[in-house]
């Protein structure tokens, strides 16, 4: 067994006095690509936002490597929601991408050559070398995701958090992605994702998690990505997993 | 005094110097933070601020019984601060949207400042005179002391913006990634609403609290319209807030009863107005612009794509045909036809058309060339 790279404890979050997340505990192994999946409301995105101390859990601690998340930030990346933002923010494709790298800069510090370089590396290897002058509110759903994918490589990080990458993106887009989230792996690196196309989850990831407000299953794919478990967690009888 | 007196008198004339000096540094500041209001989408905060220090000054006059400015001013900068936060909490603690809260402390702490005033006013008391004037403001009441003030807190504010210049961007553009790179996004966030708070207050005296917000609105909101860099915006904001200021005072002080604030916001809203017609990228007039020559283009286009499918069936690609047979095309115009000869892609031989070799060849890569333009 490896490494334990992301561990939750108790997890509970809460809107107000309705539970988000209740009671979650997960442990994600080094190295896996995961897909967390679940309905509408079931705390995906919660779970991501209370792992990287966005919101405040009610209760429950979350380590990256056995550490609290503070200490291990460096080693952390987030791609947020595409929507989160307003893209019409005056600033070009480039400067978000450079954003990655104000992390290890720390206060007050400028970004220089050296930071403008990983940022151009990191546009090439999402193939938006091209675009990097270009305003970010004229790019297109599926350039904006590549730039904030982006801008989370610049982090050169050890896990990354995405939340709905493929949201809003066409087939080739997705494709790029999720060839990027594979060498991702292959380099060892923990990557993390919400992901909502059911169809997709055995082809693209190696671990899941099954989340509705409680968490419902997470291991390997191949072991337990099955009716079962989508049923449990999405109320509905389900007969999609049987294509193999 | 005319215009052009004004400018000639502003240089030697003392009164002129330091009021035109104060509301140009008044409208800098207030564009350049102005800038980060405007793309919080916080635009109307500054409105309650402003209608928050209200109740600030009246006590302050209350308790020292004096009407030095800055005494007041201070007054209304903790009552704008108490302001303020009482609408970040509310936004925090309850289910209320930002809007709400925004206008619900507005209205509040302006009725309890009209309230406190009009009780001033029926005090037996010959100094309570002249409070009203915070307002609408008085620009012919800044005294050197106060545009020093002003140059001072425009310093700060400029040296802090330099120094966090990353992090304000940052948060600015994604508040939640801010937080997870390790910045504390709290602390940025009351420096920076801390600053719009101060620049607010120091433009009472001038502006006024009714019309203060416009100061920063106005010249951000046009500033946005000719530029896609922060830096740009910011820069631009201020020196549109900066000529509001001096052209608004010129106007002001060379006509007879016209006060100064409502002058300035009037000349800031000419910048918005003209950013939004005028701005190439952005503005209405050049929009339209567009839009019409793209729709002439595609009609052109179109009309070449319909006789080059009609050519492609003749051996001869010049092969002649009636001009009648394009009415039955929409979007064909004697215009297009008459366009098309221009640029040599058509011959015209009495009611008979037809296509050159350079037309059929354009017509055929049309689709093409189109697509890799879009790219």
């Amino acid at each position: 067994m490896s490494k334990i790279a992301v561990k939750v404890d108790d997890l509970t979050v809460a809107y107000n006095y309705k539970p988000v997340l209740w009671d979650i505990d997960l442990e994600i192994p080094e190295g896996v690509l995961m897909a967390i999946v679940g309905p509408n409301g079931a705390g995906k995105s919660t779970l991501i936002k209370s792992i990287l101390g966005i919101l405040k859990p009610i209760a429950g601690s979350v380590t990256i490597y056995g550490k609290p998340y503070n200490k291990q930030r460096q080693l952390v990346a987030y791609v947020p929601q595409k929507g989160s933002v307003d893209w019409d923010f005056p600033t070009t494709a480039l400067d978000v991408v450079m954003m990655g790298t104000y992390g290890s800069l720390g206060w007050i510090k400028r970004p220089r050559q050296k930071e403008k370089k990983a940022a151009l590396e990191a546009l090439e290897k999402v193939g938006m070398l091209a675009f990097k002058g270009r305003q970010i509110s004229q790019l297109s759903g599926g350039q904006q995701q590549r730039i904030f994918l982006a801008r989370a490589l610049v982090q050169n990080a050890s896990i990354y958090f995405m939340d709905e990458p493929f949201q809003g993106v066409d087939a080739t887009t997705e494709i790029a992605i999720i060839n990027i989230l594979k060498e991702l792996r292959k380099a060892g690196k923990t990557v993390i994702v919400v992901h909502h196309d059911l169809q997709t989850v055995p082809e693209y990831f190696d671990w899941v998690t099954f989340l509705n407000v409680k968490k419902i299953a997470t291991g390997p794919v191949k072991d337990i990505f099955n009716d079962d478990n989508l049923t449990k967690t999405y109320g509905i009888n389900f007969k999609v997993s049987v294509q193999e | 005094m005319d215009i052009s007196e004004y400018f000639s008198l502003v240089f030697s004339d003392y009164t002129l110097r330091t009021i035109t000096l104060g509301t140009a540094i008044l409208g800098a500041v207030t564009g350049m933070l102005g800038s980060f209001a405007v793309l919080r989408k916080q635009s109307l905060l500054g409105d309650a601020i402003s209608h928050a220090a209200l109740p600030g000054i009246a006590v302050a006059f209350l308790i020292t019984g004096t009407k030095d400015t800055n005494t007041l001013l201070l007054g209304a900068l903790v009552s704008g601060l108490i302001g303020t936060f009482w609408i970040r909490s509310i936004v925090k603690k309850t289910h209320l949207k930002s809007d709400t809260a925004l206008g619900l402390i507005l209205s509040l702490f302006f009725g309890f400042g009209m309230l406190l005033l009009t009780f001033i006013q029926k005090q037996p008391n010959a100094n309570q005179a002249g409070l009203d004037k915070y307002l609408f403001g008085q620009a012919a009441t800044l005294v050197e002391s106060d545009v020093w003030l002003m140059a001072i807190v425009t310093g700060l504010c400029l040296f802090v913006l330099l120094l966090f210049w990353k992090e304000f961007k940052l948060l600015l553009f994604d508040a939640d990634y801010t937080k997870t790179l390790g910045f504390n996004t709290r602390f940025i966030d009351i420096l920076i609403t801390s600053f719009i708070v101060l620049a607010i207050v120091l433009g009472l005296q001038t502006v006024g609290v009714v019309l203060m917000s416009a100061m920063l609105l106005a010249p951000a909101a046009a500033a946005r319209q000719w530029t896609n860099s922060l830096a740009t915006m910011v820069l631009l904001a201020a020196v549109f807030g900066a000529f509001s200021g001096v052209f608004g005072t010129a106007i002001s002080a060379s006509q007879t009863n016209l006060s100064t604030g409502p002058v300035i916001v009037l000349v800031a809203s000419v910048f918005v107005l003209f950013s939004f017609v005028f701005s190439p990228s952005r503005g209405l007039l050049f929009k339209q612009l567009r839009f019409i020559k793209n729709r002439r283009d595609l009609e052109l286009h179109k009309t070449l794509a319909f006789m080059h499918h009609i050519a492609e069936t003749h051996e001869n690609i010049s092969h002649p045909h009636a001009i009648k047979l394009l009415n039955s095309f929409q979007g064909y115009t004697r215009k297009t036809l008459q366009k098309l000869v221009e640029m040599n892609y058509v011959e015209l031989k009495g009611n008979m058309w037809s296509l050159t070799k350079v037309g059929f060849e354009a017509a055929a890569n049309l689709y093409t060339k189109q697509s890799t333009e879009d790219e």
